[in-house]
């Protein structure tokens, strides 16, 4: 009987650090309402959004994902070289073989690392960051870069009253590492396909090829909503259980930042202390899916609102229909 | 079973802690939108509401029909 060794990790997990990139071409409502029959005080009123960022001229998906990774790593104190796998999370890359995450790790000089792209939309962040920190766990890597990048500009249909407004591009990237005391809650996590009608791509790109076109991201604003304001603030109540907190406990909620009204009905349903901080990088950023919410934790720790060794409450819920989220400590 | 003074009560209690507006003003005669200023966003979250504090389903072809507090209030009567 042959006894295979089982590897061996670290007893706990924690983010050590937090990088972001964000596009610089900024596009009000005004800009957006030449193209919809809409105002800017409707889409502030309906989305808390103000402006977007969108890619310029010269800027790309690879370039904004590298960008937060590279800050993501300086900041954990580490080499390229001593991280070892590689999670990139997004819907915006076009070229789909090749994967983008071997790319990214090459360009950023990592060293044979393990690299792969995943697709869980707007909870991408969240589910590769569960995934991060079972690697890290179970011994499979030491050291992961976890990136959330989106270019959801190169998806949005101008004149889609209904999302034109809403979607935008940025990175923003994670290391997680091992730790001595636990930094990263248990995931709670799942999908529902039954509801893949509610945000999907237009046209598969094999029919988008076959007419010329070129597909967009649609949603049906008012089942993600429903589905937003009562499942997923259930679940995000559970992260709060299984972590073995109570909302007391929390000094940062960072959910996805999909909607600000959305945010609101889960700040209602969750009956959070007033004290906790509450990310809402919406107004100045738009959606940028994937990248949400580690652009909102590094937003909100270089201002000065949120500090390290806090404790936030992540939430990620997007198309799929996909959800993740968890308890963790701020870097 | 409760009366439909109570279902209005406690759906104006509902109307005010989602959209803000007094209880007062949330009569059987006002419509949701035209009156009450609730817009698609919070009468998304008014049905949901309901449907956790009266124990009813409102599938979405039936709340579209739901234009005054009177017609949400007769639907929670008929289906609680």
């Amino acid at each position: 009987m042959t006894t295979l060794k089982a590897s061996v990790g670290s007893p706990y997990a924690r983010i050590l650090s937090i990088g972001s990139a964000l596009p610089s071409r900024v596009l009000d409502n005004e800009y957006m309402v030449q193209f919809i029959d809409s105002s800017d005080e409707w889409i502030q009123q309906r989305t808390g959004i103000r402006e977007r960022r969108w890619l310029a001229e010269g800027e790309t998906l690879e370039s904004l994902a590298l960008a937060a990774a590279r800050q993501a790593i300086e900041r954990a104190g580490l080499q390229a070289s001593d991280v070892d796998a590689l999670l990139l999370s997004t819907v915006s890359h076009f070229h789909q073989t090749p994967a983008l995450a071997p790319k990214l790790a090459d360009e950023l000089g990592m060293v044979d690392a393990a690299a792969y792209d995943i697709s869980a939309a707007c909870a991408g962040f969240c589910y590769a960051l569960a995934q991060a920190e079972a690697l890290v766990r179970a011994g499979s890597a030491r050291h992961v870069l976890v990136i959330g990048a989106e270019t959801l500009s190169q998806l949005t249909d101008l004149h889609d009253r209904g999302t034109a407004f809403i979607f935008a591009d940025g990175a923003g990237a994670a290391i997680v590492g091992p730790s001595e005391t636990n930094g990263i809650g248990p995931v709670v996590w799942g999908s529902d396909g039954s509801q893949a009608g509610a945000i999907w791509q237009t046209a598969d790109w094999q029919s988008a090829v076959a007419d010329g076109s070129w597909p967009a991201l649609g949603m049906d604003g008012r089942a993600v909503f429903k589905w937003a304001t009562s499942f997923i603030a259930t679940a995000t109540a559970r992260c709060l259980e299984e972590a073995g907190l109570t909302p007391d406990d929390l000094d940062v909620f960072v959910p996805h930042q999909a909607n600000n009204r959305i945010t609101d009905t889960l700040l209602r349903y969750l009956k959070l202390p007033e004290k906790v901080v509450v990310a809402r990088t919406i107004q100045g950023l738009g959606n940028n899916s994937a990248a949400s919410v580690p652009i909102a934790m590094d937003s909100l720790l270089t201002s000065g609102q949120a500090k390290s060794g806090q404790t936030a409450l992540l939430i990620g819920f997007g198309a799929g229909l996909v959800y993740a989220g968890q308890v963790v400590t701020l870097p | 079973m409760a009366t439909t003074e109570e279902i209005r009560s406690q759906l104006a209690e509902l109307v005010n802690d989602v959209a803000g507006v007094p209880v007062d003003e949330v009569q059987l005669d006002k419509s949701f939108v035209e009156d009450l200023d609730v817009d698609s966003l919070a009468m998304v979250e008014i049905i949901v509401g309901c449907e956790e504090k009266f124990g009813v389903t409102i599938p979405d072809e039936e709340s579209k029909n739901l234009k005054t507090v009177g017609d949400a209030v007769a639907y929670i009567e008929a289906h609680s």
